[in-house]
């Protein structure tokens, strides 16, 4: 049952992932790729990590979908057909993509994984707790770091959005 | 004996070359006059100071005269490979010494009044003297290598000093013939002496002319189409020395070497550059006379018997006067060439080098002073040609006197110097071979006629109004006139036989009654023919003239050498020869060349497309380079 | 853990929709675009962390732990760059790709 249902969605996820990467309408790429994180938070919800695949949903498809959105409508004539790039560069870049696949999946499947026999849900306090712990295992500090990172984001986001009126 | 301050001959004028030519805008021209004609003074005294302690000091050792040498190493490559520089005093080169620095000094006195007023002035006397170093060096050369650096020297000088007025295109031409012209002789020197050199073991003048030395002993060793390697070599060095001393086929630079001012053509192509090659033979003569019994010694003698014979046949057309005692001066080298080729070794039978260095020596100082004096001439009445000039006896007596002597003189006339040596050349050649006596004899009427040709066309013949009237020189210009023409009578008393010979050793000269008496009789034919025709002004040249037809205008062309020399170089060399060559050179070579460095800035063109400034190129390149660098190295699947 | 799956087939989807945003990134002329397929990228890695995680070392949660970082730094790196490609909207009035190109020298 979930064999089947992860190859629905993975088959989903990949057909739109080609489509938002070749679509020549620009919201129609967008709506495909929201499908996609939509796909995402389906595995997400498979392997049992809810907390995540409500985040991915929350903040992806509802925050950072939504933004390119307005992006798109702000900067773009939404009826307006993209160019493609020349055939030539079309050809190079699928070469290397597909090279790098092959490689990539010749490592995986040269791999001897082993998965482990126990276990465990993923709890949410569980995470919590660990990303607050300084002991073994605990995330902290990378903790710290991104709510750094998050306040520069911020104060970067108001001052390019700002513009030059910030001047004057 | 000591010979070693002899290094100090060549150095001064060098010094002196230097200190005028750095100081080129600084100096004013009065005093570098000055400095010129002091530094040939000293050279001059130094000259005379080792002629005297060589000849009469040191004197002959059980009759032989000495052979001093002093070596410098220069240059080592290996232990038995080196070049060395030196001095090398023996008879030649210390009479050589003499004649260069007397007629040096000469040109620099007669100079300071000629080029007065001249806005070259100082680089006028800076280039004498580094002529004089350079011929010095040359006279003093100690190895084959050494004279080959002088001659050059020499004649980068001869090229400097003919181009002087290098505004003007003719002499520009004129100076560059002579350097093309000598430096195409000189590759057959260089290459006459590298055989020498490799097949006689040696560069070294004593060393090569050793009659029991290797080189000469063993000239048969190698042969090359039936000559001996050595002949050859020795006639390669012949036609550098023919080349230098403008003998036929190699002497069309030297009539248009007149360009220059007169004191050059006094210094330089009558007195000292234009003898190197007769100096040359000398100096290798043991070679010339014993390697295949003489071969090459022969060509020598028929080269200047021909030589002689031609110049003497275009000096009569000429009516340039300069031009006429440049063939004169290439008949009289002929003269020279002719003595030394029929000469022997050994006692009396080598008094064809002995008469060859007498004549050497008497020559320069009587065609020095007909030099100086045509300049004279010249500077009086602005023009070179004798349509110009006439009745000059009467306004310039001091020129006329000196002039006439060293008209006599050349002319073989009893008493005067050129008589004597004259006559020794030509007693010399009737011993060894009358034909080239005849010609000898033939040359000496023509001698004597055309050189009276232009002293009655000069100082006699029309009566003519100048606008100008033509005024003596100055003093400074009439002394070394005077002193030259005294030198035009002494020097045939010198006993030339006691002091240079060709086996070191004097021997006793007799005069040769019949044979001088009938030279002295072609001379005065000669002077009462060009009396007739030319004392006073009359159509009878003109008649005879015509009556010589063809024969006479081909003389007057100069037998149309340099045409046939232009023609075989313009046509056939430059077109047929030089021009695939520089075809090939630009397109095949450049075009080696610019494909090397085209093809790097195309490729240079082509990569600059990689920093395109597109993101995507780059993250294209970044993608593929990890991946393949992945298959490579990681997986090792090669691609 | 999901029954039935084995980490292999995970990771082959994982590495075909990395893929597949590699090249829309090394093929779209547009800014916009081009941040899209970058999200791709991002998220088929944030996959990984987790599939790996759950299936080998159930016991830590480092992985958990990395992709709750990424979608953090994905979203505010997305902010930013829907800022920046406004800005130069305001410049140049396009987000084509080929308008960025002029290097400064």
């Amino acid at each position: 049952m979930e064999r089947a249902l992860f190859y629905i969605i993975a088959l989903i996820m990949v057909l739109y992932a080609i489509k938002a990467v070749t679509s020549r309408k620009m919201l129609r790429s967008v709506v495909y790729l929201l499908f996609v994180l939509t796909g995402i938070a389906g595995i997400y919800f498979m392997v049992d990590y809810t907390f995540m695949a409500a985040v991915q949903l929350a903040v992806y498809a509802g925050g950072v979908i939504v933004l390119i959105i307005f992006s798109v409508l702000l900067v773009h004539h939404i009826e307006l057909r993209l160019d493609v790039s020349k055939l030539s560069q079309r050809v190079m870049a699928g070469v290397v993509s597909i090279l790098g696949l092959v490689l990539t999946l010749y490592a995986i499947h040269t791999y001897d994984f082993v998965p482990s026999a126990a276990q465990q849900p993923i709890e949410v306090s569980q995470i919590g707790r660990g990303m607050l712990s300084f002991e073994d295992g605990g995330f902290i500090l990378p903790f710290e770091v991104i709510s750094v990172l998050l306040v520069a984001v911020m104060i970067g986001a108001i001052v390019i959005a700002k513009g030059k009126k910030l001047e004057q | 004996m000591d010979f070693s301050y002899t290094a100090l001959i060549p150095l001064i004028p060098l010094a002196v070359f230097l200190l005028l030519g750095m100081n080129y805008t600084r100096i004013k021209p009065a005093v570098s006059g000055w400095i010129g004609s002091l530094g040939l003074l000293v050279t001059l005294l130094l000259s005379y100071y080792t002629a005297y302690q060589y000849f009469f000091v040191v004197g002959k050792v059980g009759e032989v005269y000495q052979t001093f040498t002093e070596h410098w190493r220069w240059m080592t490559f290996t232990d038995t490979l080196y070049i060395d520089m030196g001095v090398m005093i023996d008879q030649i080169s210390v009479m050589m010494l003499v004649v260069v620095s007397t007629i040096s000094f000469m040109v620099h006195l007669y100079s300071r009044g000629y080029m007065k007023g001249d806005g070259g002035y100082t680089k006028f006397f800076a280039f004498l003297s580094l002529f004089t170093f350079s011929m010095m060096g040359l006279v003093l050369a100690v190895n084959l290598f050494q004279i080959y650096i002088f001659w050059e020297l020499v004649g980068v000088s001869s090229f400097l000093l003919i181009g002087y007025y290098y505004t003007k295109p003719s002499a520009v031409s004129a100076a560059k013939k002579a350097f093309i012209v000598t430096r195409f002789a000189d590759l057959g020197f260089l290459i006459g002496i590298l055989i020498i050199g490799y097949y006689g073991g040696s560069f070294d003048f004593v060393t090569l002319v050793d009659p029991e030395g290797s080189a000469i002993a063993n000239w048969a060793s190698t042969s090359f189409m039936g000559l001996s390697v050595i002949t050859w070599g020795l006639i390669l060095i012949f036609m550098g020395g023919a080349g230098k001393s403008a003998m036929f086929p190699l002497h069309i630079w030297l009539p248009d070497a007149m360009e220059g001012p007169t004191p050059v053509s006094a210094l330089i192509h009558a007195a000292t550059m234009v003898v190197a090659g007769v100096y040359l033979v000398a100096r290798l003569f043991p070679m010339y006379y014993f390697v295949e019994s003489g071969y090459a010694l022969n060509l020598v003698a028929w080269v200047g018997a021909f030589s002689a014979l031609f110049a003497a046949v275009i000096a009569l057309t000429q009516n340039d006067i300069k031009r006429v005692l440049a063939y004169s001066t290439m008949s009289q080298i002929g003269y020279m060439m002719l003595a030394l080729g029929v000469s022997g070794y050994e006692g009396h039978d080598g008094l064809g080098y002995m008469s060859s260095m007498f004549h050497l020596f008497t020559h320069a100082m009587f065609k020095g002073l007909l030099f100086l004096a045509a300049g004279s001439i010249i500077h009086a009445v602005h023009s070179n040609y004798l349509k110009d000039m006439g009745s000059l006896r009467k306004y310039m007596p001091v020129t006329h006197i000196t002039f006439l002597i060293a008209a006599l003189s050349i002319s073989g006339f009893p008493g005067f110097a050129g008589f004597f040596s004259k006559d020794e050349i030509l007693v010399a050649a009737y011993e060894h071979n009358p034909f080239i006596y005849l010609i000898g004899l033939l040359v000496a009427g023509m001698t004597a006629f055309y050189m009276f040709r232009i002293y009655f066309g000069i100082f006699w013949g029309e009566d003519r109004k100048y606008e100008h009237t033509p005024h003596e020189s100055p003093v400074s210009m009439t002394f070394p006139l005077v002193f030259l023409a005294a030198m035009s009578i002494l020097t045939g008393y010198i006993p030339f036989s006691s002091l240079v010979t060709a086996d070191h050793m004097p021997f006793e000269a007799h005069l040769n009654y019949p044979l001088a008496g009938l030279a002295v009789g072609v001379g005065l034919i000669g002077i009462g023919l060009a009396y007739l025709l030319y004392k006073k002004p009359s159509d009878l040249p003109e008649r005879v003239s015509k009556g010589f037809g063809n024969l006479y205008t081909w003389a007057y062309h100069k037998f149309y050498f340099d045409e046939l020399y232009l023609f075989i170089t313009k046509e056939i060399i430059f077109k047929r020869i030089s021009a695939p060559f520089a075809w090939f050179d630009r397109n095949v070579v450049d075009g080696t060349m610019n494909l090397i460095g085209n093809s790097t800035v195309a490729g240079s063109k082509g990569i600059r497309k990689l920093q395109s400034g597109r993101l995507q190129d780059y993250a294209f390149a970044f993608i593929a380079g990890a991946v393949i660098l992945a298959m490579l190295f990681i997986y090792n699947w090669i691609i | 853990m999901i029954e039935g799956i084995s980490i292999y087939e995970i990771l082959t989807l994982t590495s075909i929709l990395f893929f597949i945003g590699v090249y829309g990134f090394l093929t779209r002329k547009n800014l916009i675009t081009m941040l899209l397929s970058i999200e791709l990228i991002l998220n088929a890695s944030a996959i990984n962390f987790v599939v790996i995680n759950t299936y080998l070392y159930p016991e830590n949660l480092q992985g958990v732990y990395f992709s709750v970082f990424m979608v953090a730094i994905a979203a505010a790196e997305t902010a930013l760059a829907v800022a920046i490609i406004i800005n130069l909207y305001k410049l140049i009035t396009s987000v084509e790709v080929k308008d960025t190109e002029i290097m400064k020298y």
